[in-house]
């Protein structure tokens, strides 16, 4: 029962949140509720066994038989973490909204629970149309946050999002049905059960782009594309980051972009093995794309929120190109690159909150000279600055080196090219930081009327917890990799063959 | 003590010390953070030297000490530990990283002294330590690459020290990303090694590496190895990536004595030294480090002789010693190489000092046209300058004259050299020999063209008990590395030490011959004698005849303005390179991702929105239009069905 715990709790938070009586409980109720869901997000440990690659905490009802439909829940050690990311930054995020999030303060941590709820289950199903379900539930709450709590454009970027996202769910759907009507004529019975997917052997024909498994294969690689997203289809994330309130963001890079990256690790990477490895040229060429032209177009941006979002899209290049190489180096990165730009990014947008909050601007022009006036949050930003650039005994540095590594076992050329973005991921970083915190004073932060106060306690709390956690995973990599290195192991060595089994089960 | 302890010890110090110095970095007292930072290096300098005895006390050929803290990162093959490897050559690096790191720091007490942000100062300092000791340190690739970035963050951290000015904060942007590009060439260099070799400890592909001997260019190690040395011209600031060393002068003057002269940007030679078997291994790359090393000691020579702030001068001072060990790694003398790293950490460090002394003393003032005659005011100053300035001439004696004429003489005799790197290695000691006179001259001699209202004042004694120690060692330090030939005439004979301690690290040079002792004496005699006329002429010329000098550089002016500019190269950068690439960023955003990519989703949008209100005209609630539709389908279908 402690995945349906997971996934549903915060449903009952958001409904107890929606009956309490007095408005002013609202935030300190949300804070204590994440806590409890983070805690109970944390006994999974104990129970977790690392050695395998198989199914645990696993739940499996029937829910509609005639379509084999079942409301089936399981984690293995490509989702564990993830998880944990996910309930680790609910409380972060909901203290890093006290001040930002000022008006409709009970339907923004609403919307926020039941977003938590959504992500957690497409994490942990394992039923195709379950997490259909999960996957097009988490579109609604972050059109709302993103919508109501936004900036200026927000009705423009919130369309822009949804109308991007919807298009590639639609093709999954279609794909989906698509490989439930497969299970009939191959099992006499349909089933959505993704365990079944990974049984069909869908034929393959690399020349013929019309052969069954390529078109399934691009059906669900473009949705999750789009998630991730991948260069060209990215331009609706720097809209809807600049566009959404900072706890949005937050959640946004922090958790929702992985949905993607984690989905081609459980759906298109087994289901469709012989096109993906046929097609993953496509992949690491747009992921290396995505890297250069991330990079670059963040170097030339005035805005530094538009500056981190763009960074994004050059750090998710390097997950898909780790994962699209399929050696154990490329997947572990790309695991671990996904908790690293979880935690870095997460903290980026927090700390350009906490500036926005004080200035009401995100134009770097505007300011210069900001470590002399907030030395502590310069630290802060800088500790976060060099996780996010990759300096080794930081998270970053770990991600990178190991998917660079893989990426360079595969293809040297795509590595040549990937690690530029050593070198841009520096210069637009420093460049940024140069600007925003050495010199002279700018005209916001030398503003007399108005002078800036450093980092208070709740600030503090929340930033330390991601300080620690990049030096944590940038010293003890191994507690971490240790966890999913079954589960990668076994992807790695049977792609073609991938029959996940259920722990405890024959 | 256990090894263990010893080397926890060795490196927790200076990094306790950081973190003291980093939470009281408010504090204002110079003397405090002082005392903490220099005591955390000094208990640092004390366990190198225990490790120095342990290693003394060990039979040679097992000359070894290796501390693991366990496992790093472990993926499938992949398997890098926290392992710290105390070997004869590394023992000797933590010495002169303690040991003149502490006299830095002693030095920069009384630098920093009005400082306000002195605590944060010397957190920065001692992190450099503790970096810098790790790049040494690390027994594989990666572990040393923790340092290795470790110390480039520092460098940018104190380059940028005072940050309120631009100009600085820049400078230390631009050593950081110049060096960040060395470093992705250092990460492909790595791939490289494991790919091939399935490891990344460097004492398991120095075993492996000779077995790959080659001789072609696409070769595994000579790939391998040119990729590092990449790095290595990022980190030790050689061309094409010198470009930064000159603007890192704008950090605190300890700070370029320390980090930009004598430790950190030596780590691209003694990563070769470390590795000096897979090199060997290489030898077109071992070509390609012997020419960029001989073209960095002549050109930044050239621009040294031009250059008006102390500071400079001695920058490209350093670029160009660099050179020279560079160019004595080229042609497989590691240990020569090794010799001139040490003898210049004590020299150039001792100068760098010498030079704060006299910018302290002339309130901030580095442009040497307003110096002149300080030797009248600066006595302890001038008379230690004046032993480094003796010893990087390479005067018969001094610790340079060793070193370097080692350097020089294996350019030639090596089967690795060549005639014509000696002739430049030996014009650039020529052109060292005048630069730096031109630098004494200047700053010390001559008549005073100090401004009325600058006082020059002698500095504290915690500034000068570091600079005689240093003057010190830079006479005596070449004697530890006596070549042969001069060794044979003196009494007793003594022994090349330096030799004979590295001797199980550094490998031969494949198919070297006896040296021809007559040979030997001749160079040494062209090249002492070179610098001895180009000193002279350079004394001659700046301390009496200056207008002489003036007239001279009236008459070639484009050269000397080109020189001057240091041949327009930074410009050439930001012209060709970065500024183009900006612009090319502001285009690909502008057009790809706003006009383009953009433009095509809102079509697509424009569709989907035509799309459906099309559907929707279909969809008119009239029934006999529904039942048209049907048949029209049920038509198409029956089509479709009878023409497969």
């Amino acid at each position: 029962m402690i995945l349906s715990t997971l996934v549903f709790l915060p449903v009952l938070f958001a409904l107890i949140l929606a009956l309490w009586p007095q408005k002013n409980m609202i935030r300190p109720m949300a804070l204590v509720f994440s806590l409890i869901h983070f805690a109970v997000g944390l006994i999974v440990f104990q129970d977790f066994d690392t050695s395998t690659a198989q199914l645990q905490f696993v739940e499996k009802h029937m829910w509609i038989e005639k379509f084999g439909i079942q409301y089936f829940l399981a984690m293995d050690g490509i989702s564990f973490w993830l998880v944990q990311l996910t309930t680790f930054l609910a409380p972060l995020i909901i203290l890093a909204s006290w001040n930002s999030i000022s008006e409709k303060v009970r339907g923004f941590h609403i919307c926020f629970f039941i977003l938590q709820s959504a992500m957690l289950g497409s994490f942990l199903a394992f039923d195709a149309i379950l997490f259909y379900v999960f996957w097009e539930l988490s579109l609604i709450p972050m059109y709302f946050i993103v919508g109501i709590w936004g900036g200026s454009r927000r009705i423009y970027a919130t369309l822009k999002f949804f109308i991007y996202t919807m298009a590639g769910s639609v093709l999954m759907l279609v794909a989906i049905i698509y490989m439930m009507y497969l299970t009939q004529q191959a099992f006499g019975q349909m089933s959505s059960n993704l365990l079944d997917f990974y049984k069909l052997s869908i034929p393959f024909i690399g020349s013929d782009f019309f052969s069954m498994q390529t078109l399934l294969f691009f059906a669900f690689a473009l949705a999750f594309a789009i998630k991730v997203p991948l260069f060209p289809l990215h331009t609706w994330l720097p809209d809807a980051h600049v566009e959404a309130p900072t706890p949005g963001s937050v959640v946004l890079a922090g958790v929702m972009l992985k949905m993607g990256t984690f989905c081609y690790m459980r759906w298109v990477l087994p289901l469709f093995p012989e096109a993906s490895e046929y097609w993953a040229w496509i992949f690491i060429m747009l992921g290396v794309i995505g890297i250069i032209y991330g990079a670059l177009v963040a170097m030339v941006q005035p805005d530094i929120k538009k500056l981190v979002a763009y960074s994004s899209v050059s750090h998710m290049g390097y997950i898909i190109i780790g994962l699209f190489v399929m050696n154990h180096q490329g997947l572990q990165g790309g695991l671990y690159q996904m908790l690293n730009h979880g935690i870095s990014t997460g903290a980026l947008f927090i700390l350009i909150g906490m500036i926005y909050e004080r200035t009401h601007s995100r134009e770097i022009s505007q300011y210069g000279g900001l470590a002399s006036v907030l030395p502590n949050f310069t630290i802060f930003f800088f500790i976060i600055t060099l996780s996010s650039i990759a300096v080794p005994l930081t998270n970053g540095f770990v991600g990178e080196f190991l998917i660079l590594l893989g990426v360079y076992k595969a293809s040297p050329w795509a590595a040549g090219f990937a690690v530029t973005g050593v070198v841009l991921g520096a210069a637009y970083m420093l460049w940024m930081f140069k600007r925003v915190f050495y010199g002279e004073k700018g005209p916001l932060v030398a503003d007399e009327k108005h002078p800036l106060i450093d980092l208070n306690v709740r600030e503090f709390v929340i930033l330390v917890p991601f300080v620690i956690m990049v030096f944590v995973m940038g010293i003890f990599p191994n507690h971490f990799l240790k966890y999913s290195e079954a589960s990668i192991d076994y992807l790695v060595k049977n792609k073609s063959s991938y029959q996940l089994t259920i722990k405890g089960e024959q | 003590m256990s090894q263990t302890a010893l080397m926890s010890i060795l490196l927790a110090s200076p990094l306790i010390g950081f973190l003291i110095n980093g939470f009281r970095r408010k504090h204002h007292s110079a003397n405090v953070s002082g005392i903490i930072a220099s005591v955390a290096v000094f208990i640092s300098f004390v366990a190198a030297v225990l490790f120095w005895l342990e290693l003394q006390g060990m039979a040679p050929e097992s000359r070894s000490i290796l501390v693991n803290y366990g496992s790093w990162m472990n993926v499938e093959s992949l398997s890098i530990n926290f392992g710290f490897l105390v070997d004869p050559l590394s023992s000797l690096m933590i010495l002169i990283i303690t040991g003149v790191g502490f006299l830095i720091h002693v030095f920069s007490i009384g630098y920093m002294h009005h400082d306000k942000n002195v605590a944060k100062y010397f957190a920065y300092l001692n992190f450099f330590i503790f970096n810098m000791l790790i790049l040494v340190l690390g027994d594989s690739l990666v572990t040393l690459f923790v340092g290795w970035e470790g110390v480039g963050l520092a460098s940018y951290l104190l380059i940028g020290f005072w940050f309120t000015d631009k100009e600085k904060a820049s400078a230390g942007m631009k050593a950081f990303i110049t060096n960040r590009i060395g470093d992705a060439a250092f990460l492909i260099g790595m791939f490289i090694f494991f790919v091939s070799f399935g490891t990344l400890n460097i004492q398991e592909l120095n075993a492996l590496a000779p077995t790959v001997a080659e001789s072609t260019w696409l070769g595994v190690a000579t790939l391998g190895t040119l990729f590092l040395f990449i790095g290595a011209t990022g980190k030790s600031a050689q061309i094409p990536l010198y470009v930064w060393l000159p603007d890192a002068m704008a950090g605190p003057t300890p700070v370029s004595a320390l980090i930009h002269a004598a430790t950190m940007v030596t780590a691209g030679v003694y990563l070769i030294i470390r590795m000096n078997p897979v090199f060997l291994a290489a030898p077109n790359t071992m070509m390609v480090i012997a020419i960029i090393g001989v073209l960095t000691v002549v050109l930044a020579a050239s621009i040294g002789i031009t250059q008006n702030d102390i500071k400079k001068v001695l920058a490209y001072s350093t670029v160009s010693q660099l050179g020279y060990m560079f160019l004595a790694c080229g042609v497989g003398a590691f240990t020569a190489a090794f010799f001139h790293l040490m003898t210049h950490a004590f020299f150039k460090a001792l100068m760098f000092l010498g030079s704060g002394s006299v910018i302290h003393a002339m309130h901030e003032e580095q442009d040497i046209r307003k110096m002149g005659g300080l030797k009248k005011y600066l006595p302890w100053t001038h008379l230690t300058f004046m032993m480094g300035w003796l010893a990087i001439l390479g005067t018969p004696g001094f610790s340079g004259f060793f070193s370097k004429d080692e350097i020089l003489w294996m350019s030639w005799h090596s089967p690795l050299g060549h005639w014509s790197l000696w002739a430049l290695g030996a014009l650039g000691a020529t052109m060292t020999a005048f630069y730096m006179t031109r630098l004494m001259a200047l700053t010390f001699w001559g008549k005073s063209r100090v401004p009325k209202e600058i006082h020059p004042h002698e500095s504290s004694p915690i500034m000068l008990f570091p600079l005689v120690v240093l003057a010190i060692l830079s006479v005596v330090g070449g004697y530890v590395g006596i070549p042969h030939v001069i060794g044979a005439i003196l009494p007793g004979h003594p022994e090349n030490i330096l030799a004979g301690w590295l001797g199980n690290i550094v490998k031969p040079i494949p198919g070297i011959t006896e040296a021809d002792a007559a040979m030997e004496w001749t160079l040494m005699g062209v090249s002492v004698g070179l610098a001895t006329i180009s000193a002279f002429i350079a004394y001659t010329l700046y301390v009496n005849k200056q207008e002489a000098v003036q007239s001279f550089t009236n008459k070639i002016k484009p050269v000397y303005e080109l020189v001057y500019k240091k041949y327009l190269v930074d410009e050439l950068y930001f012209g060709y390179i970065i500024n183009p690439l900006v612009r090319l960023s502001e285009n690909i955003w502008a057009y790809i991702d706003v006009r383009f990519i953009d433009r095509c989703t809102y079509w697509a949008g424009d569709l989907m929105k035509g799309g459906g209100s099309f559907v929707r005209s279909l969809q008119n609630g009239n029934l006999q239009s529904y039942a048209m539709y049907i048949g029209l389908g049920l038509v198409l279908t029956l089509t479709f069905v009878m023409m497969r």
